[in-house]
């Protein structure tokens, strides 16, 4: 029934799986690229539990996140301070990217992010309001910021809404007006809001990792790992959406519904990240697109996004914590200087198409 | 085929000179209106019989005449600069800040608040210029339109640039006082307050001479704007459009940021309204967007400072805030033509 050709003529080695139902393409670098992605950010994770206030032996960290820890304030340090941060900058980023990499495909458009459906905007618009207006504490913040993005993104997508269909040029443009409006709105709060709250603000919005705990690492694992392979499974259909919407009908793909259902999941995905984390924006539009040029693939980069995304932000955390002593250091303006100088060099190298 | 595309100059005309009507009614409105009421006939007599010894001559004169002429320029330079973009990149999301312009301008500003303690307005022009041409022409050589011309590049280096920059001027401003970032969040949100003839004179020169440009490249916008491939079919030479366009862009935006700050919806939207109207034809869609734009800023400058006396609301906010929803609706009616 099922037949594996080897690799073929082509310059890429893939592997072709070709059934009665359906055929199904191997390639190697993708997979290659996720790999070292994803034993590159676990190095890079266990590293960052070394370091802090506490310097922690490497042996010693290993020894402890195997079970064999010698007990006292060192475990507790690594248990319940640096692995739950650890965590969240993990799954956080791996989410950031996968939605991304979703949105990118929904709107056929580079610049493509939660930012295309008005979420991070929004988001930011639940954080302010309930900064500057409420004065709620931290977990206030995280939940009013995750109402806002999901409510604004159900708006946007509402409104998006004509003749039974959504179409991803009015969704991006109805976006565009919604996060322009709310925008506006945040810029009013901050301007006319009393500075510290301002400042308050402005420091929520840079993202932050630090002093999270368990309660922020499961949700965003569980978030994580339940929608990524969700997206996954779903990529081949988003990949004939972008080829124009009739084609994909013609080729038998629930337009609608898959474009509802993966919107669905990739603002889920940015709202875990959101509430874990804060708002880390530029990751989103950053790993699809590192992650589609290291692999040189066509599909719709969802795992090596979600590796690249992980990436990313764990060593954006390190340089935080390895740099900052007396400079205070957001990890959302650490993740855009760090994302933002290797897109820039990945452009200037990447050769003409 | 004569027949048609002349009555269709012809409403085209029409529709230019209505715009303009309606500007026209916008600036009489942005003379008149704040926060201390003139009479219309005093405001009359100030513009036709000025008296240095008035309060109020001197109120008109020096503070609502320049800053709503500021205005007209910065969203007449605004919607420019967004129809040249979205035209070259052909992104609908592209606006003029795509070219890291508004990113390093704000660079700028931020670094001559905190580090040098600069606190004039009309001082934040020449840092916001500055900023602003290095920012469009790092974004220019690292997207190597000189060469490509591929718009996703262009595109994705003026978002990373934008974005690095962004975060330096977010980390000098967490790590300085707080008396900067109060006044950077008042420069950051886009406001005409206090603008005078020193800020109107180099943001008219600047924006002039990249509207002259953008007017000579109209023909070469509408070929770029099929693509780089057609558009050499046509006879385009791309490295010639990017060049000047880019030009034309760093003059304009960043002119407009530096007098007004960062006001980021008029160049994206007003080229897509502008659009409905015309069609995608740069000849007719270049003015009306700077038409539109102009409206757009002139009226919301003007409601800014009645809707919230004695205070007023930046009109970077305004804009948006009227904005949006119309763009909103806008879209739902209407089939927004592609670029």
């Amino acid at each position: 029934m099922s037949r594996l050709s080897g690799p073929s003529a082509n310059r890429a080695r893939r592997l072709v799986w070709r059934s009665r139902h359906m055929s199904f393409t191997i390639t190697a670098r993708p997979i290659a690229i996720t790999l070292c992605l994803t034993i590159l950010t676990l190095l890079a994770a266990l590293f960052a539990i070394t370091l802090g206030r506490v310097p922690i032996p490497f042996i010693e960290v290993v020894a402890t996140l195997l079970g064999h820890g010698e007990g006292g304030m060192r475990q507790q340090v690594i248990l319940n301070l640096r692995l739950p941060r650890l965590l969240v900058a993990i799954f956080a980023g791996a989410a950031l990217g996968v939605s991304g990499a979703v949105f990118q495909s929904v709107s056929r458009n580079a610049l493509g992010s939660p930012d295309v459906i008005g979420f991070t905007t929004g988001a930011a618009t639940g954080a302010l309001l309930q900064i500057v207006l409420f004065g709620g504490g931290s977990l206030a913040v995280a939940v009013s910021a995750m109402l806002g993005g999901l409510v604004t993104a159900t708006i946007v997508y509402l409104l998006s809404f004509k003749q039974g269909a959504t179409g991803g040029y009015r969704l991006v443009l109805i976006g565009i007006g919604a996060g322009a409006t709310l925008n506006a709105l945040n810029g009013l709060m901050l301007v006319k809001g009393d500075l510290d709250n301002a400042i308050a603000a402005n420091l929520w919005l840079s993202g932050s990792l630090d002093a999270r705990n368990w309660d922020h690492a499961w949700t965003v694992m569980g978030g994580a790992l339940l929608l990524v392979p969700l997206v996954g499974l779903a990529a081949i259909r988003l990949r004939m959406i972008e080829m124009g919407d009739d084609l994909a009908r013609q080729l038998g793909v629930h337009v609608e519904k898959t474009r509802f259902a993966m919107i669905a999941c990739a603002v889920l995905l940015a709202g875990v990240a959101t509430g874990a984390a804060g708002p880390i924006a530029f990751l989103a539009l950053a790993a699809p697109q590192l992650a589609a040029r290291l692999t040189a693939a066509r599909g719709i980069p969802v795992f090596s996004a979600a590796a690249m995304g992980a990436f990313l932000l764990v060593i954006a955390d390190l340089v935080t914590q390895y740099i900052a002593t007396d400079l205070v250091l957001p990890i959302g303006r650490t993740t855009g200087l760090v994302g933002g100088l290797y897109l820039l060099w990945l452009l200037t190298r990447s050769k003409q198409r | 085929m004569a027949a048609p595309t002349r009555t269709r100059d012809g409403c085209l005309t029409a529709g230019i000179c209505g715009l303009g009507v309606l500007l026209f009614a916008a600036i009489v409105f942005g003379i008149v209106a704040g926060a201390r009421p003139i009479p219309l006939a005093t405001t009359w007599n100030a513009i036709t019989h000025f008296d240095p010894a008035d309060s109020d001559h001197l109120l008109v004169w020096l503070l609502r005449i320049p800053r709503t002429l500021l205005a007209i320029v910065v969203g007449a330079a605004l919607g420019a600069a967004g129809t040249i973009m979205q035209a070259l990149t052909r992104n609908p999301l592209s606006d003029p800040g795509i070219l890291g312009i508004n990113a390093g301008a704000a660079m700028a500003v931020t670094g001559a608040i905190a580090l040098l303690g600069i606190t004039d307005v009309t001082a934040y022009m020449a840092f916001g210029i500055a900023g602003a041409a290095l920012a469009g022409a790092a974004v220019y050589l690292l997207g190597n339109l000189g060469q490509s011309g591929d718009p996703v590049r262009v595109v994705l280096a003026g978002a990373a640039l934008s974005v690095v920059l962004m975060s330096l001027t977010q980390i000098v401003l967490v790590n300085s006082d707080e008396q900067v970032f109060d006044q950077f969040r008042n420069w950051s949100v886009g406001s005409l307050q206090g603008r005078s003839y020193a800020v109107l004179l180099p943001a008219f020169v600047l924006s002039l001479i990249g509207i002259a440009i953008a007017f000579t490249l109209t023909k070469a916008l509408d070929t770029a704007a099929l693509g780089a491939d057609l558009a050499k079919a046509l006879g385009g030479n791309p490295v010639y459009i990017w060049s000047f366009s880019a030009l034309a862009v760093i003059m304009l935006c960043g002119a407009a940021t530096a007098a007004a700050g960062p006001i980021g919806f008029v160049g994206l939207t007003a080229p897509h309204i502008a659009r409905l109207i015309t069609g995608p034809g740069h000849r007719w869609l270049l003015p009306y967007a700077m038409t539109i734009a102009a409206l757009l800023t002139v009226s919301a400058d003007a409601l800014g400072r009645v809707i919230a006396p004695p205070g007023e609301v930046g009109v970077g906010i305004m804009v948006a805030v009227m904005g949006g929803p119309f763009f909103i609706a806008l879209v739902r009616r209407h089939r927004i033509s592609k670029l």
